[in-house]
Formats: C-alpha cells, sequence, structure tokens
C-alpha cells in the first residue's frame, strides 16, 4: 500500500489543503515509529530509551505516575521539547518514515502536521473566531475571507462546539467555560489540518460532564485523525483508546491493545499499577 | 544637653527591658508555672513604656520649645523697639535669640534705651528657655519612671505580655505609614495654599492659556521692559515637545530590548544584558544633563551646521547653520536613553507574567517565535505595556535635570525639535534659584507650574496603575 506521506522539510505545501484519497493509510499503519528516543533535561535522564509504534486513525493512550516521562515523551513528537533550553532528544522517530529530529526538519512545518492540546485550556485573549483563524492565517490557508469564515466553522463543528458559539464568535475565547474552551483550543488545532493530534492530560481540569463531552469528541476525530493522549484517569483510558502504553520511571513499560492492558498485563509493574497498588 | 538626656534615655529602657525580663522569670519560677508569653516580652513591654512617652516628650520640646519660646518673648514688644521700622524688630529679635542660643548676631550696636530693652529680652528669654527646658526635662524624667513602674507593676506570668507588644508593634508601624501620608497631604496643602496666593495675583486662565511668559517683574517703578508675563502655554507646548521626543526613543527601544530579554536571550546574555541596564538605570540624572549638554548637544549642532552646509542660500540651509547647542531633541533624546531601562525593567516583568501556556498554544500550532510574541504575547501583555509607557511619560514630564541643562531657557510656543524651549520643570528651577523672596507672583508661580505638573503626573500614574492593576487581574 502507498503510505500517505508529506515532504517534512519545508516547504511543505500541502498544509490545511485536502488530502489526496488515494494515499490515505488505515488504522494498521504506524504513523510514528520511535526507536530508542532518551531525552535528558540537562544532565537528569528523563527517558531511558523509548521504542514504540503509534497507529494512524486510533487513539493511543500513555498512562502511568507522575514524573514517569509521558508527557516527555508526547512533547518529543511535536518536538516541544526545543522550547525548553534544557532539554536534549537522543534516538530516532520517524513520522511516515520521516525523522523528526533531522537537522532539515522545521519544527513550524512539523508542528502543523501534528497539533497539541494542553492540559488547562489555554484559549488566547482573543474572540472566538480569531482563536480558531489563528493558525490558518499564520500558514497563509485561507485567501478570502469566505473560505476563512469556512475554516473557522467546520473545525469548530467538527470540535462539536459549533452550535453552542455559533451566535456569539466574535465574543473573548476566555470567557467560555472549561470544557468549551478546551474543545475551542481543540478546533483551533484542528484548524490548521494536521494529521495527529496529541492531547496532554486534556481532562484534568474539567468536570465530569465537560470529560464526556471530550472523550465523546475524541472518539469521533479518530475517524480521521491520529490522536496520542496522555491521561492519569485509567478508566479514561479504557473509555477512548485503542492502544494502552504504560511508562514507568522513563521506560516504557509495556504497550499493546487497550483491552489486553486493562485485562490481562503482562508485567507486573503494569497489573500493580492498574490495579492501584501505586502510582 | 537633650541629646545626653536621650542616650540616658535609652540606656534606661536597656535596664528596664532586663529588670522586666528577669521579673518575669523570677515571679513565673516562685509561682512553678510557664508564663503565659516568654520572659523577654515582658522585657520588651517595660522598655517600651519606660522609653515612649519619655521620648515623646522629648521630641515636642525639640521641635516645638523654640517657637514657644519665642511666641513668649515676642508677646510685648519694648516701646523703644515699636519705634524701630518692622524690618529691624525682626533683627532685634533674632539678634535676642543669637545672644541667648548661641548663633550668630549681627553687627548692629544697642544702645542707649535699646541697650536696656535688649539686656531685658535676652533675660526673660533665658529664664523662658531654662523654665520650658527643665520643665520638659522633669517632665520626661517623671514620665520614663512612672511609665516603667506602671509596666514593672503589671509582669506576672498571667500578664499577656506578648500581645501587648504586639499591639505596640502594630501601632508603630502605623505611626510610620502616617507619616508618610501627613507629609505628602502636606506638600500638597502648600502646593495649594501658595498656588492660591498666586492666583490671587495672576488669573488662571491667564495662567493656563496665555501664550506669552516672562516672569521677570520690574522691582522698582522705575525700571522698564519687565512687565511680567504668566501665561504657561509655552512651557506646557515644551514639555509636551520633548516628552513626545523621549517617548519616540525609550519607548521602541525599551520594548524591543524587554521582548528580547523576555523572549530570545539565552540565560547567559540575561544574567549579562540586565545588569548593565540596571547600571544604565542608576545614572544620576545630572551625569545624563552634563553629558547632553557637553557630548550629544555638540554634535548634534554639527551635524546639522554640516547638513545645512550642503543648502546655501536656501532658507533651510540658513537655518540649519544657526542652529545651537541647546534644542528640544538633544534634550528629549537624553531623556529616552534615561527611560530605556526604566521602559525595559517594566515590560520586561509584563511580559514574563503572560502565561507560558498561551507561548506554547501558539508554537504548538506551528507559529514561529516572533509570530507568538507579535500575535498572542504582546496582545496579551498590552494594557500591561501602555501602563508601563503611561509611567514612563509621568517620569519624562516630571524631569528636570537634563532639560534644565540641555534644552534652554526661552519660552518658546513650538513644535521645532531643533529649537530651544523651556519646560515647567526648568522654568521652576529658575524661578526659585538664587536669593528670592517668597511673596512676588514671580516666586509664586513656581507653585502654581507645581500644581499644574503635580495635577498631571497625578493623573497619569493612577490611571496607569489601574490600567496595570486591570490587567493583572486578568491572569490570577
Amino acid at each position: 500500500m502507498k503510505l500517505y506521506t508529506r515532504p517534512l522539510y519545508a516547504p511543505d505545501t500541502s498544509i490545511g489543503k485536502p488530502r489526496d484519497p488515494s494515499m490515505t493509510t488505515t488504522a494498521t499503519t504506524p504513523k510514528f515509529v520511535a526507536r530508542d528516543v532518551k531525552v535528558y533535561y540537562g544532565d537528569k535522564p528523563a527517558l531511558h530509551g523509548i521504542d514504540i509504534d503509534i497507529l494512524d486513525k486510533s487513539v493511543t493512550a500513555f498512562i502511568g505516575p507522575s514524573g514517569c516521562g509521558k508527557s516527555t515523551f508526547l512533547r518529543c513528537l511535536n518536538r516541544m521539547n526545543d522550547t525548553i533550553p534544557s532539554a536534549r532528544v537522543d534516538g530516532t522517530i520517524l513520522l511516515d518514515g520521516e525523522d523528526l529530529n533531522d537537522r532539515k526538519v522545521d519544527p513550524v512545518v512539523l508542528r502543523a502536521r501534528v497539533g497539541m492540546v494542553f492540559q488547562k485550556p489555554n484559549p488566547f485573549p482573543k474572540t472566538i473566531y480569531e482563536n480558531v483563524a489563528y493558525g490558518p492565517k499564520i500558514h497563509g490557508l485561507a485567501t478570502s475571507k469566505e473560505e476563512m469564515d469556512h475554516i473557522v466553522e467546520s473545525s469548530l463543528k467538527k470540535a462539536s462546539l459549533w452550535n453552542e458559539v455559533s451566535d456569539r464568535l466574535h465574543q473573548q475565547g476566555t470567557g467560555l467555560s472549561g470544557g468549551q474552551q478546551q474543545r475551542l483550543v481543540i478546533a483551533r488545532a484542528i484548524a490548521v489540518g494536521p494529521e495527529v493530534i496529541l492531547m496532554d492530560e486534556p481532562c484534568s481540569a474539567l468536570d465530569p460532564i465537560a470529560t464526556a463531552k471530550i472523550e465523546e469528541l475524541i472518539d469521533e476525530l479518530r475517524q480521521q485523525f491520529c490522536i496520542v493522549i496522555v491521561t492519569h484517569s485509567m478508566a479514561q483510558a479504557a473509555r477512548v483508546s485503542q492502544k494502552t502504553a504504560f511508562f514507568h520511571l522513563g521506560n516504557l513499560v509495556e504497550v499493546g491493545n487497550t483491552e489486553d492492558i486493562f485485562t490481562n498485563p503482562k508485567d507486573q509493574r503494569t497489573q500493580d499499577y492498574i490495579t492501584g497498588r501505586f502510582g | 544637653m537633650t541629646g545626653y538626656l536621650f542616650l540616658a534615655l535609652i540606656v534606661f529602657s536597656v535596664a528596664s527591658f532586663m529588670f522586666g525580663r528577669s521579673l518575669a522569670r523570677r515571679k513565673a519560677a516562685s509561682q512553678g508555672v510557664r508564663g503565659h508569653s516568654l520572659p523577654a516580652f515582658s522585657g520588651w513591654f517595660v522598655a517600651i513604656w519606660s522609653f515612649i512617652p519619655a521620648a515623646l516628650i522629648l521630641f515636642v520640646l525639640v521641635v516645638f520649645g523654640g517657637r514657644v519660646e519665642n511666641a513668649i518673648v515676642q508677646s510685648d514688644v519694648p516701646a523703644a523697639v515699636q519705634q524701630l521700622p518692622e524690618l529691624n524688630q525682626g533683627l532685634f529679635f533674632q539678634d535676642v535669640r543669637a545672644t541667648v542660643n548661641g548663633g550668630m548676631a549681627s553687627t548692629t550696636v544697642y544702645d542707649g534705651e535699646l541697650k536696656a530693652a535688649f539686656d531685658h529680652k535676652v533675660a526673660q528669654a533665658k529664664s523662658v528657655d531654662n523654665t520650658i527646658t527643665l520643665g520638659a526635662y522633669a517632665l520626661t524624667f517623671i514620665l520614663a519612671l512612672a511609665g516603667a513602674a506602671f509596666a514593672y507593676s503589671r509582669v506576672s506570668p498571667q500578664f499577656r505580655a506578648r500581645n501587648s507588644v504586639e499591639r505596640w508593634v502594630s501601632a508603630f508601624l502605623v505611626a510610620c505609614s502616617v507619616v508618610a501620608i501627613l507629609t505628602t497631604l502636606g506638600i500638597i496643602l502648600s502646593l495649594l495654599w501658595e498656588s492660591l496666593r498666586f492666583f490671587q495675583s495672576v488669573s488662571p486662565l491667564d495662567f493656563l492659556f496665555g501664550t506669552h511668559w516672562s516672569p521677570q517683574i520690574a522691582m522698582r517703578a522705575d525700571q522698564v521692559g519687565s512687565s511680567g508675563g504668566f501665561g504657561a502655554v509655552p512651557l506646557f507646548v515644551g514639555t509636551f515637545l520633548i516628552m513626545i521626543i523621549a517617548m519616540c526613543v525609550a519607548a521602541p527601544v525599551g520594548l524591543y530590548s524587554a521582548i528580547y530579554l523576555s523572549e530570545y536571550a539565552s540565560p547567559f546574555m540575561r544574567a549579562w544584558i540586565k545588569p548593565v541596564l540596571e547600571i544604565l538605570a542608576g545614572v544620576p540624572t545630572v551625569v545624563y544633563g552634563f553629558f547632553a549638554a557637553l557630548v550629544v548637544g555638540p554634535s548634534f549642532r554639527e551635524f546639522f551646521n554640516w547638513l545645512g552646509a550642503f543648502m546655501p542660500g536656501t532658507p533651510m540651509g540658513e537655518y540649519l547653520m544657526n542652529v545651537q547647542n541647546q534644542m528640544a531633541l538633544v534634550a528629549g533624546v537624553v531623556m529616552g536613553i534615561m527611560l530605556i531601562p526604566f521602559v525595559s525593567s517594566l515590560s520586561d516583568d509584563i511580559i514574563n507574567s503572560v502565561p507560558q501556556s498561551l507561548r506554547d498554544g501558539s508554537l504548538a500550532m506551528g507559529a514561529t517565535r516572533s509570530e507568538t510574541i507579535k500575535k498572542v504575547v504582546l496582545p496579551a501583555a498590552l494594557p500591561g505595556i501602555s501602563g508601563a509607557m503611561l509611567l514612563a511619560v509621568s517620569r519624562a514630564v516630571g524631569e528636570t535635570m537634563i532639560v534644565t541643562m540641555a534644552a534652554g531657557l526661552q519660552a518658546k510656543t513650538t513644535l521645532n525639535p531643533l529649537d530651544t524651549v523651556t519646560t515647567v520643570t526648568v522654568q521652576i528651577v529658575t524661578l526659585l534659584t538664587g536669593d528670592q523672596e517668597f511673596d512676588s507672583p514671580k516666586t509664586l508661580a513656581a507653585f502654581g507650574l507645581g500644581l499644574t505638573l503635580f495635577a498631571v503626573t497625578l493623573a497619569l500614574n493612577l490611571i496607569a496603575q489601574r490600567i496595570v492593576q486591570k490587567y493583572q487581574e486578568q491572569y490570577d
């Protein structure tokens, strides 16, 4: 099968464009292939060599106790660790077969393909419309007002927020509720036309109802995107993900189908963690 | 003498502290209990009561003793002195004071009746002085003992000395802040009072909207050419012009260096640049002043004269050839340099307080660093930055030394940066330097200007603080 690939080495003219249908990947193709990924903060090692394949069109959950390196690894996938001066990343991570850490890769282009949603909703202090239009604007994805309106509307619809905000697009995004803000941030990430959405504990600041909505949304988005989610809630991992990876003390202990991890873990540490014996 | 008494009082209070502490210890030991407060608090309690009432009396003596004495001595003026002109009457009493307190007396020789009056007054002043001083000393002595005795009698294991000391501490802190408030109030009141006197001779409308400023007034009737004009518009325009030039320098340079420091600089660069900027902030304004007058002014003049030489015969060329050292541009530019560290350190704080999550959000969407700064960080920080700019404006308006040395003295209503202008602060300085009588409109005009300046900077500061506060609430 032909892999859907876009050049990681700038310039990438395909950002935000509809994809060639003949070049689509399926839930069995690895989107990311990571081999021996090590991260150091200064001299302190945070990850001790991670090997993992992350599949496209599915949800992969990273679980593990605090400080186990799951967020650090997530941030490797769109090179957000570049923004931390003391962080150093070793090893290879292939996105559709191309090495992310290659010197020729432009992290700006990479991040347009690999979007990210953070723990605390962080809408910009702008209107809802401007929040969503921000990415398309900086990447020049719309040539006219109509096109931009269309991108904003479809992104908000994909993030299941359109019905709630369609009549107040020009109010401040910071005025929305926490759950709405988080969906606005997801819409903002979608608007750039990414292939991957990374989510770093997207529900930890939300109440159960807002959490349920986000989880529902994640399940819908899985049809189109490769989703990687870091979560502290094992119930959430079980509900939304197809694959689960368990991290502990900077090591990837076990990765497999979510069902298997939660019903029949191979490693004693995984067993202990999911039964709540430590963590 | 008062100084020695004060020292003695301190020694006495230290002794009171020790006695109070040991008494508290002994009482607790004899009753076999642990006291409510540590013994040291009882010591402090006794020391405070020994010291504060007595010290207050000494303070009152030092501040008001002389005035009371003068009021009593001058309450009846001898007949011989009454015949003297008013000016010499004042001199007479000055000499009396000088003789009693040991100061420089005038060279006036008093003889005859005046001599008798002088000796009488000196004797009276001496006795009044003695009475007041001795009375105050006795009162100090009694209060110190009484305070110590009162406090000493209350010391017991059950006594809550700790809470008492706490109340004294808070009273002391309140007193300190009251001093600051009262001083401010005093300054404002005296400004208002003297301005009121000024506006009795010059109408406020003429002052605020008049365009002719020449505060020299004829001292004698036969002097000509000095009618006096108190229209402050040229000063306001000059102040405004220099402020605008200064902000044109300080705002962009300060803001961009703040952006560099907070967003781009490596920790190493930051560790170097920040202290250097702080050194710039520590340069006294008078140094900036002579830097402007001796270095910047002449080089600007040479530059413009050189420029003018290329346009011989044209009015523009003629004008540039005749530009002087002192011009608004020089003062403005140097003042702008002075304000750079002020603007940059304030903006740096504000930019740093924009949450990192906003930057992450923008970077994670594939925005570059400068896009993130331009479209996310700066808009979020804008209210705070405009507050910082307003604070800088209010400093520029109130700055004195640089403009005094570099802008000139001619009151002109012009927006030409190459012209000499004068500012409100410069005029206050020139009105009040030298020997002056504080009752002519000329000197009182300084208070009118001071009041206007105070009102403007107060308003600017209030607005700026409101903006900064509102901005801080947004992210708390």
